[in-house]
């Protein structure tokens, strides 16, 4: 099983480490080029949407990923991952990916003084959510599975094979919402 | 609590890996910065080159002007107070702040303390040239670091200096045996727990940023591969000729910084850099402030 992970900005080495130890093959994608590689599941990671979504337009990549997710190619996105996958961003007229019927809230806690962490139920389980400058997201179509709430506000969700956190699991040691991720592929292939 | 706190700070700094923060005076340019690509902006009265040619004392922005900027862009909004004044630091807390460089570019307000940074909510970070200064920064509090280059001039060199001395000072560290750690620490005159975090981890324990006289991608990439983790841009952009597409070669020149065609292509017709100054011609050394 290779892994691609998505490294324009941000926390992305956070996340090939946490690959490396739970044994799936990782490469970085930092230009189209990269996109010619097989790889069976895509991360994006936390980092600001606004610098990796315009990298992801000028590098010509946003078309091809979106389809690529499109066509059911397993995706997990935490944080800013999340953003780029959302259909609608509140108060902003552009979406990036836009292939999870979900909107969402940017920075929903306010500036740094509102990052926190908390623990709480990921699928039943209780795990740290870190959360830093965080999104949330407010709504969800009906085929949108919710995998954890915090406070009344949506955190985690799954849309077939797209998985998104607002919290950062890549951050913590607990390998919980990564496993996952590596079933929703096995269950893909 | 205040552990905690830390923790959540060290790591926006984190996320903001790989990425160009970029200095800014007016919400125009805020905007600006963000489109082209800045993860964080710096939000100053005047950019480094024009506080040189200003002279007198610089201090703290004006709040008013510093929430324009935040009210105008998604991406955190940093600012600077000076070396020692935790009062400007109270006051740019207050204002919800997403991070405070205590910085050498304004006047120091102490020549002896740097702010107990340990005792503020919001994240800290702070220039050093070496890894003793590093390392205090990081045991007051400060949950970043960039290296203190020369501000305002748009030569490279310092913060190449700075970077490479850190980066092989924490190699030295690492290669140590573990009973010359007590000397190491006494040595750089820092904590013992912080020498034995470098000798185990061959890092610093927070993110490091270049900062200081980058100017062009090729500037950039340099400092990536000498092991920046990301860069500060200050008035390297809007004292260039065409701020816009500097800004963006940058961003991606940070991004793909081991790519020599890709830096080729985005070095291409960028319009005039600033001009800068070097080093010998300086009057004022900025990076010797506060050690």
């Amino acid at each position: 099983m290779t892994i691609g992970v998505l490294a324009l900005q941000g926390a992305f080495e956070e996340h090939m480490r946490m690959l490396h130890r739970l044994g799936a093959d990782a490469f970085e994608i930092r230009k189209r080029g990269d996109l010619d590689r097989a790889f069976d599941g895509l991360i994006l990671p936390g980092g600001e949407s606004t610098v990796i979504g315009s990298l992801l337009r000028e590098l010509q990549m946003m078309e091809s990923l979106s389809e690529a997710v499109k066509n059911g190619l397993p995706v997990l996105g935490t944080c800013a991952g999340l953003i780029l996958l959302a259909k609608e961003i509140e108060a902003s007229e552009e979406s990036y990916l836009g292939t999870m019927d979900i909107s969402v809230v940017r920075n929903g806690y306010g500036r740094q003084l509102g990052s926190s962490e908390k623990r709480a139920l990921f699928l039943g389980k209780e795990i740290e959510m870190r959360f830093i400058r965080a999104p949330y997201i407010k709504e969800a179509a009906a085929t949108v599975s919710i995998l954890a709430t915090v406070d009344h506000k949506i955190v985690a969700a799954q849309q077939g094979n797209q998985l998104v956190t607002a919290f950062h699991p890549e951050l913590t040691d607990d390998f919980t919402v990564h496993r996952h991720f590596l079933d929703i592929i096995r269950k893909s292939r | 609590m205040i552990n905690e706190r830390y923790q959540l700070n060290k790591e926006l700094a984190q996320m903001l890996k790989g990425g160009v923060i970029m200095d800014v005076t007016t919400p125009e340019q805020a905007i600006i910065a963000e489109k082209a690509g800045a993860c964080a902006v710096m939000a100053l009265e005047r950019i480094p080159a024009d506080i040189r040619i200003a002279g007198g004392v610089s201090r703290m922005s004006d709040p008013k002007m510093i929430k324009g900027i935040q009210a105008a862009v998604s991406i955190p909004v940093m600012a600077k107070c000076r070396i020692g004044h935790f009062a400007e630091a109270q006051i740019l807390e207050a204002v919800e702040i997403d991070y405070i460089d205590e910085s050498e570019v304004l006047s120091p307000a102490d020549d002896l303390y740097h702010i107990d940074k340990s005792k503020f909510k919001v994240p800290f970070v702070c220039g050093a040239k070496n890894l003793g200064e590093a390392l205090r920064r990081i045991n007051e509090g400060a949950a970043m670091i960039r290296t203190k280059g020369e501000p305002g001039t748009g030569d490279i060199v310092q913060a190449v200096r700075h970077m490479r001395l850190i980066q092989s000072e924490i190699g030295k560290i690492a290669s140590l045996r573990e009973d010359e750690l007590f000397h190491a620490a006494k040595e750089l005159e820092v904590p013992y727990d912080l020498i034995v975090y470098v000798h185990e981890n061959g890092k610093l324990p927070v993110v490091n940023f270049a900062a200081g006289g980058v100017a062009t991608p090729a500037d950039a990439a340099l400092m990536m591969q000498l092991g920046a983790e990301g860069v500060f841009v200050g008035s390297g952009i809007f004292k260039s000729g065409n701020p816009e597409k500097r800004a963006q070669a940058i961003v991606k020149a940070v991004t793909n910084y081991n790519d020599a065609k890709i830096l080729a292509a985005l070095s291409e017709d960028l319009g005039e850099a600033m001009v800068g100054v070097n080093e010998d011609e300086i009057e004022l050394l900025m990076a010797e402030r506060g050690k």
